[in-house]
């Protein structure tokens, strides 16, 4: 039911132009969060354009035989506004009231104006794991044998309620979830091994009782197929963890590889830079 | 005066208890969550009856909460189960975001309020968690007064669309209210008219509320006493009417003065039909061990309390 079954030409132009999105986004407000947005852009593009079962419109908050998609780690809100618009969630022109007053596109996701595609608030980290594991629970319940896919910052990974979210889903066999864990290293403050070390967490989730898998994030050839392999993982008793490592800011040079750009606009110069960088075919900005 | 009997004592938490097994029958959407708590929640029936429809989440409510609003999506109405203390501030900022922001229809079920869990003392007694819910826009905020009402809430709360506090307790109290009453999420209870004073009470209170009314009966002064189950959304209508009859109100209540029940009169009151008021209520205080009734008496939440209070606020008219 996937409506956009793309090629990884067409994928890569999409990702180009979500990009482009982000950037003017965040520099129109001077706020907001690209790094992150940048380097998980080839994600939530394979997902909306290649992976995902689903209907744009009419938006059906049950999704009753659709696959689901939670974000945890909210405040990489502009690439999701940006896909959502992008697949027919939503007019693309809506993108410019992102973070504005009045608007339905809130600084953090939200359900409260009526997004479509938007199904629980996220922003306070450590949450959207043990959301995704209950609608998955629900899906069980209802035989509806779509699945459920949530994306987590490594950051997050901080908050205790992941680690209750990750015994309770291996305790509880919920093998209809595809949690993916955005391994950039970064987070506010630095880097996540400077500010409280993550570790191997290969390791940690196998040893919670998870299927682990790991992904290039930043590459469309690998990414495709391991979230393939993470399909096909599903319906064997594990939940399934993809450790997806990725780039904050990946497409524009000056952002990537730092956590400076977490939480940071760029100016207008910065933003003629970027855009340059991420040149599309035939660009369609909002 | 309206007389009221009771043939038993009977814990508010086992109404839960009932009301939830019997929504297990008629409504197949209701799924039950609790935090290694089942025999104090008394959802034993429901889980051997619903097995399919019960999860064990452990000594994890913060994950318990997420898990009920997402298992919302999809048409669950997920009713959590685990002491009122871990069901509040333990869990808050899950409850904000992911429950009532996300505006989804998740009823948490709390037991053990207030001070009357007893020897277990202050750790597990919480007296503000009328106060952090109430606070929380979405929020509907239920603190019914005994058996008979909580199973009638309980049931009421699963064909109300929205998120829902439901607060109860341990000790066996009076149970009095009708078996087969019909409950109104929202809608005061009359229990006794009078053009004294008014009573407004909530949960345990309301019995000593109602003998409350009786002593001052016997010292000439007719009390109009009201059982305030719905603290949240407030019935204004119902309290600016006796308060209009009787020009002064007691508030009676096993929470904080700050934050519960009297505070949201006293707002109500303030903006629209200034009153002399009287709380009944711990007064920014823990609890500590102790039986049910010496904590009762030593926290001033006895029926002579509300006696003492009536007199009080009728001098002040």
């Amino acid at each position: 039911m996937n409506p956009h079954n793309k090629s990884i030409d067409e994928l890569k132009q999409i990702a180009a132009q979500v990009r482009r999105d982000i950037v003017r986004m965040v520099h129109a407000v001077n706020s907001g969060h690209p790094g992150g947005s940048l380097g998980c852009t080839d994600y939530f593009v394979s997902l909306y354009f290649k992976v995902l079962n689903y209907k744009a419109k009419p938006f059906n908050m049950d999704a009753e035989g659709e696959d689901l998609f939670f974000l945890s780690n909210g405040h990489i809100s502009p690439v999701w506004y940006s896909v959502l618009a992008r697949a027919g969630f939503f007019e693309v022109s809506e993108l410019a009231t992102f973070r504005k007053i009045n608007s339905r596109l809130q600084g953090h996701p939200a359900t409260e104006e009526g997004l479509p595609g938007i199904r629980v608030a996220s922003g306070s980290l450590g949450q959207g794991l043990s959301v995704a594991v209950g609608a998955a629970q629900t899906k069980k319940l209802n035989k509806d044998n779509n699945l459920v896919y949530v994306l987590m910052g490594d950051g997050e990974l901080g908050e205790g309620q992941v680690w209750e979210a990750a015994m309770y889903a291996a305790h509880n066999k919920v093998d209809n979830l595809i949690a993916t864990v955005d391994r950039n290293y970064q987070q506010i403050d630095g880097g996540t091994e400077e500010v409280l070390a993550l570790g191997d967490l290969r390791t940690k989730f196998e040893a919670f009782g998870w299927h682990v898998l790991e992904a290039d994030g930043n590459n469309f050839e690998t990414l495709l197929p391991a979230l393939e392999d993470a399909k096909k993982a599903t319906g064997n008793g594990k939940p399934v963890m993809i450790l997806m490592n990725t780039e904050m800011g990946f497409g524009v040079d000056f952002m990537m590889g730092s956590h400076k750009w977490h939480g940071v606009a760029p100016n207008d110069e910065q933003l003629e830079i970027a855009l340059q960088q991420l040149a599309v075919e035939a660009a369609s900005d909002y | 005066m309206k007389e009221y009997t009771y043939t038993e004592k009977k814990d508010t938490r086992s109404g839960f208890g009932v009301g939830l097994l019997e929504l297990g029958r008629t409504n197949p959407n209701v799924v039950a969550l609790c935090a290694d708590l089942i025999g104090s929640l008394k959802m034993d029936a429901f889980k051997k009856e619903f097995p399919e429809r019960f999860y064990q989440v452990g000594i994890a409510e913060a994950n318990m909460m997420g898990l009920a609003a997402g298992m919302t999506i999809g048409g669950k109405i997920p009713f959590t189960g685990t002491f009122a203390n871990f069901s509040t501030g333990r869990v808050y900022d899950q409850i904000r975001q992911s429950i009532a922001y996300s505006g989804k229809n998740v009823k948490i079920c709390a037991s053990h309020a207030g001070l009357t869990l007893g020897e277990d003392g202050a750790t597990h007694q919480i007296l503000e968690d009328v106060g952090m819910m109430k606070m929380l826009p979405h929020m509907t905020v239920i603190n019914p007064c005994d058996f008979n009402q909580t199973k009638a809430a309980t049931i009421a709360i699963a064909d109300y669309e929205g998120p829902v506090y439901l607060r109860f307790g341990r000790p066996a109290v009076p149970n009095f209210t009708p078996a087969d009453q019909k409950f109104e999420i929202g809608k005061a209870v009359m229990l006794n008219e009078g053009t004294d004073v008014t009573i407004l009470a909530t949960g345990h209170l309301v019995w000593k509320a109602i003998e409350a009314g009786h002593k001052l009966a016997e010292k000439g002064i007719n009390a109009e006493v009201i059982n305030i189950h719905t603290i949240k959304p407030l019935d204004d209508e119902a309290i600016l009417k006796s308060v209009g009859k009787t020009k002064c109100v007691v508030t009676a209540e096993e929470h904080q003065m700050n934050g519960g029940l009297g505070d949201s009169v006293a707002q109500l009151l303030g903006r629209q039909l200034p009153a002399p008021l009287e709380m009944v209520a711990v007064n920014d205080s823990f609890g500590e061990s102790g039986t049910p009734d010496q904590l009762m008496e030593k926290y001033g939440l006895s029926t002579e309390n509300i006696v003492a209070a009536a007199e009080r606020v009728i001098r002040r008219k």
